[in-house]
């Protein structure tokens, strides 16, 4: 007799709602649309990464991406769309060529994945990982850290200035 | 394949890294094509953590995609301000309307 | 004794300073009297130019009594004195100095052109004296006396050559100095281009005498070095003939040309266009003398060739023929004695032909004495009859002549060969030294030509002073003797000519043969060449030949005499004899100027033209096909550079310009092809890896 897992049935839910968001992102025709629908993709995603035992990842996949980036994008979505125009334009073009692209894509990266070959390793238990990361961070990648802060420094400093000419011009 | 290993985490990646693709490739909304740039990241997060879980004894994979998270966020916020900047400078936002710099 | 040559090279050269004056001090007088003659003619007058002109050469005669004199106190074997002024050509085996040698021959002509020129020189001052390109005249005249001195004091060939050359020249200057007539500046050049060719044999001769002197191991063109050298050549072939032969025949034909023998004698008559002092200096004292003196300065070489003394002797006695038959029939008195120099020459070169070098030399000496003293007395008469030549127009001048007259008898006297005048004893030398060494047929000749000389002296004599004067009314009252500065050389001159005879008495007739002595160590070089046999035995012929002589010289004088003084037989039937052909001839110098132009002249005309045809159409022809060509070349390089070259380089622009075109399209500005292109890679690459 099998031992009967939940892991499977989870992970095979997660899988199915992450790629039919994909999908949706992919073939809305509405870009509200396609907006929740990456929403979906990346809660779906952070479970995922919950599978994973990637516990702080998943936290920080929820804040970050869901929390701020996807508002940001909806809030962009509504600053650039006319209120009052119902259908969002959102128009595909030339999907047959990209499907054709695609799919040749498509086999090569699914035989490289399922061909296998990878390297496995003995997996362990799910462990909590956010006291041993924040030490990497502080230790092994402190330079990646402080360099990171810079770029969003870098971001930050730009996209204000991006926005302040904007205005300029506007009022000049 | 009901035991759930490394190749199932891999083919999910690639298959929204496909979705991705298809976002770039044919969107005609600017924002739509940042989404599928989102997408791609993300299916590359999931490659990084799978690896790492099924490949390595270290946290390795967990830091990177920390830090593709992070650049990730700084990406979409420019992004998104160029955006607006092209919505202001030609009062639409689809791509095709945005060919001056044609030869 | 005949092995080595002669003694004098042999001893010590004495070495001086002073000798370069001799021909220096008449180059000074010329180069002054050239350059600033106009000027001091004009500010400071005739006088001053004659002054320098005449002192220069009369200088140099005392310096040259002096070289004289000092030649005379040495030993008779080592009378040779040098005068190295400067080294000119060293160049590989030809070395050549400026310097000037004196030897008992060439202080006996220095003497005659210093001296006798000097006479000339002080003459022409009378007789140019209203000529208004006076300076001109006396600065040629010095400057020839300037080559004639380096043309017998030079040390080796080459000096001689430049001499020789530069007397050509100042003949060509002298005789055409009234140039504005055609005719005189004519006979100048014809005088220089017959000369002319006679030096291209001189020149022929001068370096096959070098190379072949080269061939023994002795390359020189020294006088004293050929003479000691010149034995090796006995065998020397050249080109299949002997080399020495072929010298001494190409020296003959310059000396031909210098000393007008046959064939190239025709520019003496011709030279006549010049003043008369001219011809009295060039024409009979100096410059047709030097192919003489050159046959006596090489005289070893003419003793290696029996052939070519034989022909120069030849050639000698038919010219001297040959010239008196003409003389007997000219009008003019200048061209009576012009003929009749041509005719003394060729006696002279009797004498070198058969070996008797000193008795050549001896009536060259003579012979511009009494010659020099014709001419300038010549001179006077034309002088007087303000330049009329034609003798048929003179006639009873001695009345009011008597000097020029009688300095014009006692020369005559001296050319018919009567003695005891200098004329009998060196022409009657000259023929004993012919008949003795058995040349018959040149002596015959010899003596016909010189019966021929005492009539048509004569001639010249009567229809010049004798009988009535045939001048016109006008002429006849300007009639009167020439002044001083002519009379007096005129005198000196007839002085000479009587008793320079002396200086070489035969020993036939109990003298001591002096000139021969003095020349001997020069010119004696070995017993059995030539004929020398006089001086050692006297023979009963030699008194028979010498009665004969004279005999035949009265015989000529009584028919002149009886022919243009007494009238007894009439001149005037000499051309109808034998039908007028005979004397129309001779009166026509037989043609020889006619056939001359027919022949020689217009075949160089012609060669001109064919080389100037050449010249334009072949060369020039070259040429223009050669540039021709190389427009061709430039044009097809023009074309490969217009459509290939560039043709290259707009294509290269072009494909750029089309490939940039097509490929500009790929910037579209559309952000999804932009997309395309990087997924299209990307995906490329994965399946390349994959496979």
């Amino acid at each position: 007799m099998s031992e009967f897992s939940l892991f499977p049935i989870v992970f095979y839910l997660l899988a199915a709602v992450t790629v039919v968001s994909a999908l949706g992102v992919a073939l809305s025709n509405n870009i509200f649309y396609s907006a929740i629908a990456l929403m979906g993709t990346l809660i779906g995603m952070a479970g995922m990464y919950l599978m994973l035992a990637a516990d702080f990842v998943a936290v920080v996949q929820i804040f970050v991406y869901v929390g701020g980036i996807l508002v940001l994008t909806l809030f962009a979505i509504n600053l650039t769309s006319r209120i009052g125009d119902v259908s969002v334009s959102n128009r595909s073009i030339g999907r047959l060529p990209a499907l054709g692209l695609l799919g040749v894509a498509a086999v090569v990266m699914l035989r490289a994945v399922v061909g296998g070959g990878w390297n496995l390793v003995d997996v362990g238990a799910a462990v909590p990982t956010i006291a041993s990361l924040g030490n990497a961070f502080l230790t092994d990648y402190i330079l990646p850290f402080e360099l990171a802060s810079l770029v969003l420094l870098a971001a930050l400093v730009g996209a204000v200035v991006l926005s302040r000419k904007e205005l300029k011009e506007e009022h000049g | 394949m009901m035991e759930i290993g490394l190749t199932h985490f891999l083919v999910v990646s690639t298959l929204v890294f496909l979705a991705g693709m298809f976002c770039v490739l044919t969107r005609r909304n600017a924002i739509g094509i940042l989404m599928g740039v989102e997408l791609i990241l993300n299916s590359a997060n999931l490659n990084y953590l799978a690896f790492s879980r099924y490949s390595s004894v270290t946290y390795d994979g967990q830091m990177f995609a920390i830090f593709v998270i992070m650049l990730a966020a700084a990406e979409a916020a420019i992004g998104l301000a160029i955006v607006l900047g092209i919505y202001q400078t030609f009062h639409t936002i689809d791509v095709e309307a945005t060919d001056t710099l044609r030869l | 004794m005949h092995e080595t040559a002669h003694v004098a090279h042999a001893a010590a050269i004495h070495t001086v300073t002073y000798l370069r004056w001799v021909p220096l001090l008449p180059l000074i007088g010329a180069v002054v009297n050239g350059i600033g003659g106009a000027w001091i003619q004009k500010n400071l007058g005739k006088k001053v130019i004659g002054g320098i002109a005449c002192a220069m050469p009369l200088i140099a005669f005392v310096l040259s009594v002096r070289a004289f004199v000092q030649l005379m106190g040495l030993e008779p074997a080592e009378r040779v004195i040098l005068d190295n002024v400067f080294p000119w050509i060293h160049v590989g085996t030809l070395n050549v100095d400026v310097a000037f040698l004196l030897d008992p021959l060439s202080a006996v002509m220095i003497l005659i052109v210093t001296g006798v020129g000097g006479l000339i020189h002080i003459y022409s001052i009378g007789y140019m004296s209203e000529d208004p390109a006076y300076w001109r005249y006396f600065a040629y005249l010095n400057l020839f006396t300037f080559a004639m001195l380096t043309l017998v004091l030079g040390d080796n060939i080459l000096i001689m050559f430049v001499g020789w050359e530069g007397v050509g020249l100042c003949s060509y200057a002298l005789i055409g100095f009234w140039y504005s007539e055609w005719a005189n500046a004519s006979a100048g050049s014809k005088a220089f281009l017959v000369n002319r060719v006679g030096d291209f044999g001189f020149m022929c001769a001068t370096l096959l005498l070098f190379w072949s002197l080269a061939d023994v191991g002795h390359p020189t063109m020294l006088f004293r070095e050929i003479a000691q050298y010149a034995p090796l050549l006995e065998h020397h072939v050249f080109w299949g003939v002997g080399t020495v032969t072929l010298v001494t025949m190409l020296m003959f034909v310059g000396a031909t040309g210098k000393s007008a023998q046959i064939p190239l004698y025709v520019w003496l008559p011709d030279a006549m266009a010049g003043p008369t002092p001219v011809s009295a200096l060039i024409h009979a004292a100096t410059m047709v003398t030097a192919g003489v003196y050159m046959i006596a300065r090489l005289g070893i070489l003419f003793d290696m060739s029996p052939i070519t003394g034989t022909a120069i002797a030849t050639v000698g006695a038919v010219t001297a023929f040959f010239a008196a038959t003409i003389a007997t029939t000219q009008f003019d008195i200048k061209k009576v004695l012009a003929y009749s120099t041509v005719s003394q020459l060729g006696f002279m070169f009797v004498a070198m032909g058969v070996g008797a070098y000193s008795t050549g030399v001896f009536h060259l000496m003579t012979h511009s004495f009494f010659k020099a003293c014709l001419f300038l007395g010549s001179g006077s008469v034309i002088h007087v009859m303000h330049h009329e030549q034609d003798m048929r127009k003179m006639g009873g001048l001695k009345k009011w002549m008597p000097y020029t007259y009688a300095t014009y008898m006692l020369s005559t006297l001296a050319i018919a060969g009567i003695p005891p005048f200098s004329g009998f004893f060196s022409k009657d030398d000259i023929l004993w030294k012919a008949f003795s060494s058995g040349h018959y047929i040149v002596w015959f000749l010899a003596v016909c030509a010189a019966a021929m000389t005492a009539f048509y002296m004569f001639r010249s004599v009567y229809m010049t002073f004798d009988g009535e004067c045939r001048a016109d009314d006008h002429t006849r009252e300007h009639l009167h003797e020439s002044p001083l500065s002519m009379t007096v050389p005129l005198m000196i001159l007839a002085g000479l000519a009587t008793v320079a005879g002396f200086l070489n008495v035969p020993h036939a007739l109990f003298g001591n043969a002096g000139f021969d002595a003095w020349l001997a160590p020069v010119l004696e070089h070995g017993a059995e060449h030539g004929a020398h046999g006089g001086g050692h035995h006297v023979e009963a012929i030699e008194y028979v030949l010498m009665v004969f002589s004279v005999a035949v010289a009265a015989a000529g004088i009584l028919v002149a005499r009886a022919m243009y003084k007494t009238k007894t037989l009439s001149a005037d039937r000499l051309p109808d004899l034998a039908g007028g052909k005979p004397y129309r001839t001779v009166f026509n110098k037989y043609y020889v100027d006619e056939v001359y132009d027919a022949t020689v002249i217009r075949g160089t005309l012609a060669l001109a033209r064919v080389s100037g045809w050449f010249d334009t159409n072949v060369v020039d022809g070259i040429v223009n096909g050669a540039a021709w060509v190389v427009r061709m070349v430039s044009e097809l390089n023009g074309l490969i550079d217009h459509y290939i070259v560039d043709g290259a380089v707009n294509g290269v622009a072009a494909v750029t310009s089309i490939v940039g075109g097509r490929v500009r399209r790929l910037q579209t500005g559309n952000i999804n092809a932009y997309l395309y292109v990087a997924v299209i890679a990307m995906v490329g690459m994965m399946v390349a890896r994959m496979w």
